[in-house]
């Protein structure tokens, strides 16, 4: 996985709540047996005008002007501030693979609904969750100012404007951990294995049925 | 010392180790695996050079993009040249990795979340993942149940096991009696509408209260399938005698003297009277009535009694402004009555309201009348190849196609529409599924969400009723 210590970039705002997992990659996409690839059809729906078909280019499609990443002064955005709730709906890891296959680095939001957040993090993704109040006052500085970006320190977790206000924000150690150094999670659970080997052990003893299997 | 919950008791009992950092290793008993979250995790583990850690607590098949009509060509008959390829992906990867799966003209294939309980293959007291955000369905069973993405797939498949932190413990307690025609999918909306699309973040989400023990097996799986859509990854259902019987005598239940000491250990399998939940939320459920969403997010619903509301009284901007959206999305007057909405389509399925129990609901509703010329389509949609048997053999599919409804194969259909069942740009779908969002159902489709019973009277009557004045 690819690592995130920090981050500065050009912010998109998608000034909306509830934000869910088939705006941000339709179903028709999900049929792909790849991880790469889903970039051009993030936000497919909002971002075009046409009804997205899988494998189609995209580069002849018309485009939905008013839409946030339509617009000339958000081109190259690496940070998306959003509203609550961010990424609810499906489990689909295929949201946080678009996001990344776009460009995007780091969400933020005053919430995210709990199967995206964690997804993120399996992504090199980082979501921030800051206070609604401070959300707002990105926004609005964001609307006000061309070229609006932020500084992003995983280490001091802390969100920097560009006048150098800065924000903190929660991380959990372990993601926290994951993400700086970019260590992929299913080696370091495999370093315990005797202790899953123990946990088996002891439960067959106490619950035998759970252990006869699909066969 | 205050008692557990009957989430704190499944944590404690699948807690592998607690780390210093807050995290803990939490071993999965089950997990189930379907076409399309899945192939990137087989991918993985071959790129890592990794096999699966315990084979047997995997159990698949394809659901999400399967055609719901003629099977006889089985995966050569799937039209779609991507679809076919990730159907195929899943039987070759569970082929090369030797788990089993239900492939697509086995009788007991289906929507993962039908078949679990189905086969027995979901128990009280498991740890159950699958790559879709709807394991919830399967707390239903007194098990822990919720959806994980991709590489949370890949993680089980190698580990047997998830890295997770504590969620907190939420009680929806649902009292008294529901009135007749009044469902388990009324009563989940209801819950939504009034918790909220996010209420549920960060909870493991326990329904009970005399409403909630009254509901069937199936009617407590259509609660916990929603508990997504508050926002809450596990919807809990305490084991009682509704349960067991359920689990008796099913193909991957215990059986012998496993299936007496099992029943034993399910005993414990509920909330201690004494136990502490952070957030208690109480509804009465007699003043439930038959519910039906007029927006794009679930929590956008009203009775059927009630009319669509009108941004103009909304003091929050933020929600102002997304109702003005949903209303302009939808094609749908502030201030109008919710029995005016008139419908292109219907969807009788999905793995919220596909069960035996739906099919039989909806086919009363329908039995001896005819659905309205203006519905351009009435689907209905087994939930498993098992459950289209059992409706055959009650002779349920006779008065739904009497009826001018389309009885079809077993799948997910046009919950999603990946497959070829999907909505027309503009089109209103009265729809037993479980997201109205913007496209769910088809490119610009317009999804209402309702129960089987409510989804069967629009067909017939070609706008919203009551369907409790049918009854």
């Amino acid at each position: 996985m690819k690592a995130f210590v920090t981050h500065n970039g050009l912010v998109a705002p998608m000034d909306r709540a509830n934000i869910d997992t088939d705006m941000i990659i339709p179903k028709q996409f999900l049929k792909s047996i790849k991880r790469s690839g889903f970039g051009p059809n993030l936000f497919d729906e909002m971002r075009y005008l046409d009804e997205g078909i899988p494998g189609a280019d995209c580069s002849n499609r018309p485009l939905n002007k008013d839409f946030v990443l339509n617009q000339p002064r958000y081109k190259g955005a690496s940070i998306l501030l959003a509203r609550q709730n961010f990424g609810c709906g499906s489990s689909r890891e295929h949201a946080p693979w678009a996001l990344d296959d776009f460009g995007f680095r780091a969400v933020i939001a005053p919430s995210f609904a709990d199967i995206f957040f964690n997804n993120c993090f399996k992504n090199g993704i980082l979501p921030i969750v800051l206070k609604d109040k401070e959300v707002d006052i990105l926004f609005e500085q964001n609307f006000a100012k061309e070229g609006y970006s932020l500084q992003i320190d995983l280490e001091k977790q802390v969100v920097t404007t560009p006048s150098g206000e800065s924000f903190s924000f929660e991380v959990d150690p372990f993601r926290k951990h994951c993400l700086l150094n970019g260590l992929d999670d299913i080696g370091l659970t495999l370093e315990h294995a005797d202790s899953i080997k123990a946990y088996e052990a002891k439960r067959q003893q106490s619950a035998p049925w759970l252990f006869d299997g699909v066969k | 010392m205050a008692g557990k919950t009957l989430y704190d008791k499944l944590w404690d009992s699948h807690l592998v180790m607690q780390n210093e950092d807050g995290s803990s290793l939490i071993y999965i008993d089950r997990q189930l695996l379907h076409e399309v979250t899945s192939p990137q995790a087989f991918e993985g583990l071959r790129l890592a050079g990794r096999k699966p850690w315990r084979v047997d607590a995997n159990l698949a098949t394809p659901d999400h993009n399967v055609p719901t009509t003629d099977r006889a060509a089985g995966i050569e008959g799937i039209v779609d040249p991507i679809s076919k390829i990730q159907v195929q992906t899943l039987d070759d990867n569970c082929d090369e990795f030797g788990i089993v799966e239900f492939k697509l003209n086995d009788t007991r294939q289906g929507i993962v979340h039908v078949i679990g309980p189905e086969q027995g293959a979901t128990l009280p007291g498991m740890t159950i993942v699958c790559g879709d955000s709807h394991t919830s369905t399967h707390g239903a069973f007194g098990a822990l149940a919720h959806g994980v993405g991709t590489s949370e797939v890949e993680h089980v498949l190698a580990t047997q096991c998830l890295v997770q932190k504590k969620m907190k413990n939420m009680l929806v307690r649902v009292d008294g009696k529901v009135g007749k025609g009044v469902t388990a999918k009324d009563i989940v909306l209801a819950i939504i509408g009034e918790i909220g699309t996010a209420g549920g973040t960060g909870y493991a989400l326990e329904f009970g209260g005399d409403a909630i023990q009254a509901l069937s097996m199936e009617g407590r799986m259509t609660v916990c399938n929603m508990a997504i859509e508050a926002g809450a990854r596990a919807g809990l259902v305490a084991v009682d005698e509704t349960t067991i019987e359920y689990v008796k005598g099913r193909p991957f239940s215990p059986k012998g003297d496993d299936w007496e000491k099992a029943v034993a250990a399910w005993g414990d399998l509920h909330s201690d009277a004494d136990a502490v939940f952070d957030s208690v939320v109480v509804l009465d459920g007699a003043q439930i009535k038959p519910q039906v969403t007029w927006g794009t997010s679930p929590e956008m619903v009203a009775a059927i009694d009630a009319k669509v509301p009108n941004p103009t009284n909304e003091s929050d901007p933020v929600k102002k402004e997304g109702i003005t959206r949903a209303l302009a999305y939808m094609g749908l007057t502030a201030d109008s009555a919710i029995t005016d909405i008139k419908l292109d389509r219907v969807f009788i399925g999905s793995c919220t309201n596909s069960r035996i129990e739906d099919m039989r609901l909806a086919a009363e509703i329908v039995k001896g009348k005819k659905v309205a010329k203006t519905i351009k389509q009435a689907l209905v949609v087994p939930g498993s190849g098992l459950v289209k048997l059992q409706a055959e053999k009650e002779g349920l599919d006779k008065i739904f196609i009497e009826a001018g409804l389309e009885w079809r194969e077993p799948g997910c259909s046009m919950c999603l529409a990946m497959n070829a069942d999907k909505l027309g740009q503009g089109e209103h779908c009265a729809s037993t599924s479980n997201r109205n969002f913007e496209g769910r159902q088809g490119f610009g489709g317009r999804t209402h969400l309702v129960s089987p019973a409510m989804a069967a009277a629009a067909a017939i009557a070609g706008h919203f009723v009551d369907v409790r004045e049918w009854m």
